[in-house]
C-alpha cells in the first residue's frame, strides 16, 4: 500500500489492513486508569492551584451554578483569576537548573526573584535594575557586574570581548551614570589557544577605549578541558551618576511615549546564523556598541526621561514586560513603528522567531514623558548609534501589568515574557 | 517585505471582514474548525479573531503535532534516551512536553543525552560524527514532517548507517478529522483545511467531508490574510448551500499532493493498526510505524520500550480542547496549574498548541481590546 492510497483509505473510512475503521474511536486498553497519582509533580501544581483558588474566592469559576453566566463575563473571570496566579509569589518548581533559566525570560525571572532576591534581599538590590546605585561619601555612584559565556566567541560585528565592555558600560549607562572602570575575570579552559585570547583582549582594550573607560582590576581561572567553553568573561563596572533624576523601569506613568533607539534584534540573529547551525545566510552584524555617548546627548537634551534600559537577553519584549511590571501600568506598542532590518526579520520569519524576543547588544528602550518625546528623539537620533530611533508606543493605566501589541495585520495581541528557550547561547 | 507584508495588509482585511460580516444570516452561529495548530498560531499572534464578527466563532482542532503526543510516549522516549550510548534527538518543540516523569529539558539536565534538531538530517550528521553511540531521532508530526523522515531513513539506508534509528510518532490528520466529524459533542458548519499537510496529501483526501457529512473545507495558507479569505469562503460556501473542498492555499498545494513524497513516506512506513491521541484515545490507523523492510532504523524494534500507557491528569482537558469542545480557558486548570512555564497538557507546551497560543498571545476579552483602542 502506497501512502497515497493509505490517505484516500482513511478519508472514505474504508477498512485497512489491520482491520476496523480507520478513524474510529476504540475503547483504549486501559493499563493506568488512575487519576494520575503517580504523576507526583501534576498533583503538586494542582494542589497549589486549589490552595490559590481558596484564597481568591469569588473569582474561581462556579460549578454547577444553575444559571451560568455569560461566555463573556466568565472569561473575564477566568482572565482575573490568571491575572491573580500571575501575581503570586515566584517559586522555581524545578529541582535542576535547565537552560530555560538562563535564557531571560519567566524562568530567569522566576530564580531570580525567588533565589537571589530571596537570599540577599536588601533596598539596593531590590529594584533590580540594569545597576545599584550607591551613595558613597555624598557621591552616587552606580554598580554593575555581567558574565558574557557567548559560542561563538567571534562573530560578525564583534566578539567575546568587545560584548563583556560594552554590555558592562551599558549597564551603568542606563542607571544614568558615567561609566569610569571595569573589572575583566577570565574562566579559560584548558587548550584554549592564546592567540585567540589575544584577540579577545584587543578587542576588549579597543572597546574600553571607545567607551572612554579603563579595565583596572581582574583575575584568571583556568578548568581542565571539557569544564569550560573555551573562554568565559565577567566584568564588573562602577560609574558615577551626576544626572538628577533617579531613572528606572517603575517611574514610567500612563501617557509617557516609549522610544527604541535603533533597528532590533542584530546581535540574536548574528549569533544564531554564526553558529553555522541553520544553514541560513544573510547580511547581518552584531549591533554591540557602548551607549553611554548616546545617553549622555540623551540626558543632557530632556530632563524628560524617566527610565532606560538595554535590550539584551529577551530583546524588546523582556523590557516592556519589565516596565508594565514594575510601574504596575500597561503597555501598548505598534508592530509597524518597531524598526526591524529586512535581513533580521526574514530570518526570523524563516525560523518562526519573533524579533521582539532577539537580543541587541547596543540598543535601549527609552520611557520618556510624552511632551519631550520629540526633544528625546532629536537628541538620539543626531548621534550614529540612534539615527534609526523612533517612538514605538506608549504607557497606559488599565490594563496593569500588560504589554500589548497592535499588530501591522490590524489585531491586537499580548506580548508575554518568552518562556524556554529555543535560542541558543548568546552573550 | 515582498511575500510576507502582501499578506498581511490591514485594508484588505478590512474589505474581507464587511464581506464576511455581510455574509453571516441574522440569528444564525458559525463555528468553523482550523485543523491545524499553525493556524491556530497565525489567528492569535496576528490577532485575526478581532476582524471577525461576533456570530463567526473559530474552533482550534487537533493538528498540532505536539499536542497529540500521549504522556506515554514521552516516558517511552525518556526510557529510550537513557539507554546505554544513546543520543536522542529532537524538534524543539518536543524538549518541554511533560511526560510523567518530567520533560526532555528535565532529562538533559540530569544529564542525558537529548539534542535539539532543526531536521531528522541534523540526527543522521550526529550519527555519522559519533559512530560509538547510538543516535535516535524522536519523530513526531502529520504528514507534513513524515516525507523528511523517510527520506533520512532513505539516505541512511543507502550510507548503511548502523547507528541510527527513529522512534517513528507520525500521525495522519484524516482519521482524527474522522473522529471529531464522529464525535457527538461537537456542532461544526466547515473547516479551514491544513495547508501544509495538504502539500503532501493534496485535497482529495478531504472530500467525504464535504461528500458524507456536508460540511465545506478551505485548505488555507499561513499568512493571516490566507486564513480569512479562507473565512470567507467557507461563509460564502454555507450562504449558498453548497458543501466542497476548495484550495484558497493554490499557491502551495497542488490538488493532488507530492506524489514523491508520498512515495517516500510509503517505502519506509505503513499504518499502524491503531494509535493513542492525547486526549482523543485510541485511533484506528491513525498513526505511521516503519515498514519490516526497515527494521534496522526502527528504534521500537531495536530498543526495549515499555510502552506503558499513562492516563493523563483528570484535570487536564486537553482532550475536550483538541476536539474543539472547550475553548483553551474554558479548562479548570488554565493560566494557573497549568501555564506555558509549567504545562500540565500538551496544548499549553507548543506555540502551536491552542492553550499556550491563547495563553500567550489573545489572553485579552475583546471587550478589553476596544477599550484599549480607545486609549
Amino acid at each position: 500500500m502506497t501512502a497515497g492510497s493509505l490517505d484516500s483509505s482513511a478519508a472514505r473510512g474504508e477498512s485497512g489492513a489491520g482491520g476496523g475503521r480507520a478513524g474510529s474511536v476504540q475503547q483504549p486498553p486501559r493499563a493506568d486508569d488512575g487519576d494520575g497519582q503517580s504523576v507526583g509533580w501534576v498533583q503538586e501544581a494542582l494542589r497549589a492551584h486549589e490552595e490559590q483558588a481558596e484564597l481568591s474566592g469569588a473569582g474561581h469559576v462556579r460549578r454547577g451554578s444553575p444559571q451560568p453566566l455569560p461566555g463573556t463575563v466568565r472569561e473575564e473571570l477566568v482572565l482575573e483569576r490568571i491575572d491573580r496566579a500571575r501575581r503570586a509569589r515566584p517559586r522555581v518548581k524545578e529541582d535542576r537548573i535547565t537552560m530555560s533559566h538562563g535564557a531571560g525570560g519567566k524562568a530567569t525571572q522566576t530564580l531570580i526573584e525567588a533565589i537571589f532576591l530571596d537570599g540577599f534581599r536588601n533596598p539596593l538590590l531590590e529594584p533590580l535594575e540594569d545597576a545599584a546605585r550607591l551613595l558613597v561619601g555624598g557621591t552616587r555612584l552606580a554598580f554593575t557586574t555581567d558574565s558574557y559565556v557567548v559560542s561563538p566567541l567571534f562573530f560578525p560585528g564583534g566578539d567575546i570581548g568587545d560584548l563583556a565592555v560594552n554590555g558592562t558600560v551599558n549597564d551603568l549607562s542606563m542607571s544614568g551614570a558615567v561609566p569610569i572602570c571595569l573589572s575583566a575575570g577570565f574562566i579559560l579552559e584548558e587548550g584554549f589557544g592564546v592567540a585567540d585570547l589575544g584577540r579577545i583582549v584587543a578587542s576588549m582594550a579597543a572597546a574600553a577605549a571607545a567607551a572612554g573607560v579603563q579595565i583596572v582590576t581582574g583575575d584568571t581561572k583556568v578548568v581542565e578541558k571539557g569544564k569550560a567553553d573555551g573562554c568565559y568573561i565577567n566584568t564588573a563596572g562602577v560609574g558615577l551618576i551626576e544626572h538628577e533624576q533617579a531613572l528606572g523601569v517603575a517611574q514610567a506613568r500612563p501617557g509617557d511615549a516609549i522610544i527604541v533607539s535603533g533597528p532590533i534584534g542584530d546581535h540574536g540573529v548574528t549569533i544564531m546564523l554564526a553558529r553555522g547551525e541553520l544553514d541560513i545566510e544573510a547580511d547581518v552584524t552584531s549591533d554591540t556598541a557602548p551607549l553611554n555617548g548616546l545617553v549622555a546627548g540623551l540626558l543632557a537634551a530632556t530632563s524628560g526621561v524617566r527610565a532606560l534600559r538595554d535590550a539584551t537577553r529577551g530583546g524588546v519584549a523582556t523590557i516592556l514586560n519589565e516596565i508594565a511590571k514594575a510601574a504596575d501600568v500597561g503597555v501598548i506598542v505598534v508592530e509597524e513603528a518597531i524598526p526591524v532590518r529586512p535581513e533580521v526579520r526574514g530570518a526570523c520569519e524563516l525560523l518562526g522567531i519573533d524579533p521582539m524576543y532577539v537580543a541587541c547588544e547596543g540598543r535601549m528602550i527609552i520611557v520618556v514623558d510624552a511632551a519631550e518625546s520629540e526633544r528625546a528623539l532629536a537628541a538620539l537620533r543626531a548621534h550614529p548609534l540612534g539615527a534609526r530611533a523612533a517612538v514605538i508606543g506608549h504607557v497606559t493605566a488599565d490594563p496593569p501589568g500588560l504589554v500589548q501589541l497592535k499588530t501591522a495585520f490590524g489585531g491586537t495581541r499580548i506580548v508575554d515574557l518568552l518562556v524556554g528557550d529555543p535560542l541558543p547561547r548568546i552573550c | 517585505m515582498r511575500f510576507v507584508d502582501e499578506y498581511r495588509d490591514a485594508g484588505t482585511a478590512h474589505a474581507l471582514a464587511a464581506r464576511i460580516a455581510e455574509l453571516c444570516e441574522p440569528g444564525r452561529q458559525y463555528k468553523l474548525m482550523e485543523v491545524c495548530g499553525g493556524h491556530t498560531h497565525t489567528i492569535y499572534k496576528h490577532g485575526l479573531e478581532d476582524y471577525l464578527p461576533e456570530a463567526v466563532t473559530l474552533v482550534h482542532g487537533p493538528g498540532c503535532p505536539v499536542c497529540v503526543i500521549p504522556m506515554g510516549r514521552v516516558d517511552d522516549a525518556m526510557h529510550l534516551a537513557a539507554a546505554p550510548d544513546v543520543i536522542m534527538t529532537s524538534f524543539g518543540d518536543m524538549m518541554r512536553v511533560p511526560g510523567s516523569k518530567g520533560s526532555f529539558f528535565d532529562a538533559k539536565a540530569q544529564g542525558t543525552d537529548i539534542r535539539m534538531v532543526y531536521s531528522p538530517l541534523d540526527s543522521l550528521k550526529i550519527a555519522r560524527q559519533n559512530p560509538d553511540k547510538r543516535v535516535v531521532f524522536m519523530a513526531i508530526g502529520f504528514e507534513t514532517t513524515a516525507p523528511s523522515t523517510a527520506m533520512t531513513v532513505l539516505r541512511a539506508a543507502a550510507e548503511g548507517m548502523e547507528n541510527f534509528s527513529v522512534f517513528c510518532n507520525h500521525v495522519t490528520i484524516i482519521p482524527a478529522i474522522k473522529a471529531i466529524l464522529d464525535s457527538p459533542d461537537l456542532r461544526l458548519d466547515g473547516f479551514i483545511g491544513p495547508g501544509h499537510v495538504s502539500t503532501v496529501i493534496g485535497c482529495r483526501p478531504y472530500e467525504f467531508i464535504a461528500a458524507d457529512y456536508g460540511k465545506p473545507v478551505v485548505v488555507a495558507g499561513f499568512e493571516p490574510l490566507d486564513i480569512l479569505q479562507s473565512i470567507y469562503m467557507l461563509m460564502l460556501q454555507l450562504s449558498e448551500h453548497r458543501s466542497e473542498v476548495e484550495n484558497q492555499y493554490s499557491r502551495v498545494v497542488p490538488w493532488d499532493g507530492n506524489p514523491a513524497a508520498l512515495r517516500a513516506i510509503g517505502e519506509t512506513m505503513e499504518l499502524r493498526p491503531y494509535f493513542e491521541w492525547r486526549g482523543l484515545g485510541f485511533i484506528s490507523h491513525s498513526a505511521l510505524r516503519m515498514r519490516p523492510e526497515y527494521a534496522a532504523f526502527d528504534a521500537e524494534l531495536l530498543f526495549e520500550v515499555p510502552g506503558v500507557r499513562v492516563a493523563d491528569p483528570k484535570a487536564c482537558q486537553c482532550g475536550e480542547v483538541l476536539k474543539g469542545v472547550l475553548k483553551p480557558w474554558e479548562c479548570k486548570v488554565f493560566g494557573t496549574a497549568c501555564t506555558p512555564e509549567t504545562p500540565i497538557g500538551t496544548c499549553m507546551v507548543s506555540p502551536e498548541g491552542a492553550c499556550a497560543a491563547y495563553y500567550n498571545y489573545g489572553r485579552l476579552t475583546r471587550t478589553r481590546v476596544k477599550e484599549a483602542s480607545r486609549s
